[in-house]
């Protein structure tokens, strides 16, 4: 094969998804429906963030939704206390989301399995206790109103351009992400997945390539807080709370762990069909429940790489 | 020349003196073989040598440097590589992934650069590409490059760890048991392999079992039993060592030792 050729293997995912959310707002009947899919590309941005650190590099984390918290409380709190322009607090919120993802990856990566599982579901719930506690600068439990985003001295409004800018960044987001995948660094994050005795004799730094990981990811997730703020116009501490966590890890770990699409797919899945179940009333949740599991069973390496590699004809 | 000295090496697990007071001095671009019953603390001399294991006291030096307690990444960034014995693959990637990793410490790109994937990545990449081919191809498996390797049988890993350490240049590589599951053909190729790895200056230390490949192709033989070094000296030299005898069958140890050693 040469090496056009597996140019163009490489980023054919990334063009499906391209293609895909440029030509999907023909479809829309309603406004409703670029509400729904910019959540989507937000959410998606954030779990491609955490995939680097889980699909990458194998460690887990249940507290992610930490820095959606940072990012979307740097938003909220530098438009209105500091007057600072939006554009500038997104940057703020990633810069304090990678600082502090330094600050407490260096300890906990130190940490494998469920031990570092429940450290980082620590770090989350730190979070929320702390923009909970804080009520004069945050609102408290109530949470607090979010100025709206001014791109080219105009307020963004509607659905519609928060989609736009939505998938513009999740689209930069993924193909960062498939960049490092095929990179030095990101080899270095799928050796130590599969054995960090064997890759730090191949001359792996192997706690700094985590920390890498971790501060990166961090970043993504940030910044899509941001934009859930921004996007919402309120927020308040759930934003950061466990049940937000785990369901970045279920985008990941659905959509399939490693793959680029993967976490576009599970965002998709996890925002949608709670939407769509509502029909169902009182039986929504259960019914939501019994698909993530049957996903699970059926596709167990995830949505993503199971249809790929029935695809390609050889499952495993 | 000298390229590994270990001095009075010892280490403890629980009570248990694992290595006591072990001393060996090993030459440039030579085979030096480490053999001893099981149990005899092979395996713990390498994962000291190779800083998995920080030794109760003891000092090593690699090409004239102290490198005692040195962390395993930066042992690497100077030269020395191994495989193990029970193996470490990367399972998820292709055998020619595995062996781009052993070319870490070659690539000099940062990790913006490779975020952004700037045209310095793309001509690593290519440069990376080209030497794990050669490396796979020098283990015979040019053939495997784009199968996951975790689809690889045992003899296949065996060699692409082997490949994945040379892709790594090394100055002083470990092989611990290369040939533990290997047909006697396979091991007969890895007789040639060796000899191949040695003569481009690589110094290679062995641990292995068979002692038919030990004798074949080691220049010294360091023997080992219950942490101690029992005799060191060349192939003929130990071949005839009562004491090494004695330690592989027991006290009683006749006909049948000698054929276990030689």
């Amino acid at each position: 094969m040469n090496v056009r050729a597996l140019m163009a293997q490489r980023y054919v995912g990334l063009t499906v998804i391209a293609a895909i959310v440029v030509f999907l707002p023909f479809f829309f009947p309603s406004a409703y429906y670029y509400r729904v899919a910019a959540l989507v590309l937000i959410f998606a941005l954030a779990a491609t963030g955490l995939n680097l650190l889980m699909g990458f590099a194998g460690q887990v984390s249940l507290g992610h939704a930490g820095f959606l918290g940072i990012g979307a409380y740097s938003v909220a709190i530098g438009a209105t206390y500091f007057a600072a322009p939006p554009l500038l607090c997104i940057l703020a919120g990633a810069a304090l989301s990678g600082l502090v993802a330094f600050g407490v990856g260096r300890p906990i990566l130190r940490l494998k399995g469920h031990y570092l599982a429940v450290a980082t579901l620590g770090f989350g719930v730190l979070v929320t206790i702390v923009l909970t506690n804080e009520a004069a600068w945050t609102g408290g439990p109530d949470g607090m109103a979010v100025p709206r985003l001014v791109l080219f001295a105009r307020p963004v409004r509607g659905a519609d351009a928060w989609y736009w800018i939505a998938a513009a960044s999740f689209l930069i987001g993924a193909t960062v992400a498939q960049n490092l995948s095929d990179s030095p660094t990101g080899r270095a994050l799928k050796a130590i997945q599969d054995s960090e005795v064997a890759s730090s004799m191949l001359g792996i730094d192997v706690s700094r390539q985590k920390l890498a990981a971790f501060v990166i990811s961090a970043v993504f997730v940030s910044v899509a807080g941001s934009y859930l703020s921004l996007f919402n116009g309120h927020i308040t501490p759930d934003i950061s709370g466990f049940f937000r966590s785990i369901e970045l890890v279920t985008m990941v770990v659905l959509g399939g762990m490693g793959s680029i699409v993967g976490p576009f797919v599970g965002a998709a899945v996890v925002v949608v069909l709670p939407q769509t179940l509502t029909v169902l009333h009182e039986y929504e949740d259960m019914v939501l429940g019994l698909i993530l599991m049957g996903l699970m069973i059926f596709l167990r390496q995830g949505i993503v790489p199971s249809l790929a590699a029935t695809l390609a004809g050889r499952r495993t | 020349m000298t390229i590994l000295e270990a001095a009075h090496l010892s280490i403890a697990f629980g009570g248990v003196r694992a290595l006591d007071d072990v001393s060996l001095v090993v030459d440039a671009s030579v085979v030096f073989s480490i053999i001893g019953p099981n149990g005899a603390g092979k395996t713990t001399l390498f994962n000291v040598i190779s800083g998995l294991y920080a030794p109760l006291h003891g000092r090593v030096r690699l090409a004239g440097e102290d490198v005692t307690g040195f962390a395993p990444h930066r042992l690497a960034r100077r030269g020395l590589s191994r495989t193990f014995q029970n193996l470490q693959i990367f399972f998820r990637m292709t055998a020619l992934e595995n062996v781009m990793v052993g070319r870490h410490r070659h690539e000099s790109t940062d990790i913006l650069s490779d975020l952004l994937h700037l045209p310095v990545v793309h001509r690593q990449n290519r440069g990376t590409r080209e030497a794990a081919r050669d490396a796979l191809a020098r283990v015979g498996l040019s053939e495997a490059a784009n199968r996951q390797a975790g689809t690889l049988p045992y003899g296949a890993l065996k060699r692409l760890e082997i490949a994945r350490a040379l892709a790594s240049e090394p100055k002083v590589l470990l092989l611990d048991e290369p040939a533990a599951g290997c047909n006697l053909v396979e091991t007969q190729d890895l007789d040639g392999v060796i000899r191949s790895i040695v003569k481009d200056g690589v110094t290679v230390m062995l641990v292995e079992h068979d002692m038919r490949l030990v004798m074949n192709i080691s220049d010294r033989i360091h023997v080992l039993a219950n942490g101690r070094t029992l005799v060191e000296g060349t192939v003929a030299e130990v071949r005839s060592n009562a004491a090494v005898v004695e330690a592989y069958l027991g006290v009683h140890g006749t006909n049948e030792a000698a054929c276990a050693v030689g």
